[in-house]
């Protein structure tokens, strides 16, 4: 069983294939969560649709979809960084809301800003067209297998 | 137009108006000018875990948003334009795919520009929630002169 995770981190890490990786998430895989690498950080990208509109009169993104968006990318990060067997357990998550959501790609990234032995803290933050705009931030704690 | 009458149009407009929430498959169990219900269906889709059999935390925001916006709504009495500004989650248990989450969303306070929600998640034991939530949503509409259903 171990050795989805310990394949998929493989994939991620040596040759910047994340698919496998976001394989492990159906849900990441329904809302269509794209990865790219960077120096250990990874950026995602949630291509527009409309099936993901909250709003129809103003094309929005729905609000919900933004914050699972964004949940999901610090699960993705901690698979990543970490070498956990399993997918973290979310203990709670919060999200503000700076700006309405163009009909356009989404795109997040997430920072571990402290990592206990059992708890992992996790800045998240969500733009559209200018990274330094961010149009979501959010934070996190997740609960990690005990080592 | 009066409460019950909005209310009933709410529940007959409100899901077909959002194009995520039809494709969740989310329905309203119960509506009124006090608490709203949704009931998401249980699907392999929300799976976050390929092993644990665990619901996502992502989907549970979704059904969350959606349920007090709508408490929002209806308890404003008329289509308001409502935008979230915050929205805070606690997982409080796991559910495991196989039987619906519902959410019952309640608007603690409304304000002419300001709404705040609290809402409670459950699987198969109201008594024992999956998760508790609170968010706020502003009330763009609130001010406007010209009516509309925006």
């Amino acid at each position: 069983m171990s050795s989805h995770w310990s394949e998929a981190r493989r994939a991620a890490r040596e040759r910047h294939d994340y698919q496998a990786l976001i394989e492990l998430i159906p849900y990441a895989r329904f809302l269509g969560i794209r990865a790219e690498g960077g120096n250990g950080r990874l950026c995602l990208r949630l291509p527009f649709r409309d099936s993901l509109i909250g709003n129809p009169r103003r094309r929005a993104w729905h609000g919900g979809v933004t914050a699972a968006f964004m949940e999901n990318a610090a699960l993705l990060q901690l698979l990543l960084q970490l070498d956990e067997d399993r997918v973290p357990k979310s203990i709670d998550f919060a999200i503000d809301y700076l700006l309405p959501g163009r009909a356009e790609d989404l795109h997040a990234d997430c920072t571990v800003s402290r990592l206990g032995s059992r708890v992992a803290h996790t800045v998240i933050r969500c733009w559209q067209r200018e990274a330094d705009q961010p149009i979501a931030v959010a934070r996190a704690h997740f609960l990690l297998s005990a080592s | 137009m009066d409460s019950s009458t909005f209310i009933a149009a709410l529940r007959e407009r409100y899901l077909e108006l959002s194009p995520h929430m039809a494709e969740c498959g989310l329905t309203i169990r119960q509506l009124s000018a006090d608490s709203a219900t949704l009931e998401l269906p249980s699907r392999e889709d929300w799976l976050g875990d390929v092993e644990s059999g665990r619901f996502n935390p992502g989907i549970v925001s979704v059904l969350v948003d959606n349920s007090a916006g709508l408490a929002v709504i209806a308890h404003a009495g008329r289509r308001d334009a409502i935008a979230t500004l915050d929205l805070r989650l606690d997982y409080l248990r796991p559910a495991f795919i196989g039987s619906p989450l519902f959410c019952r969303a309640r608007c603690t306070r409304m304000t002419p520009s300001i709404a705040f929600a609290h809402a409670v998640v459950w699987q198969d034991n109201e008594a024992a929630p999956i998760a508790t939530a609170q968010g706020v949503f502003m009330r763009s509409g609130a001010n406007r002169v010209t009516g509309g259903d925006a």
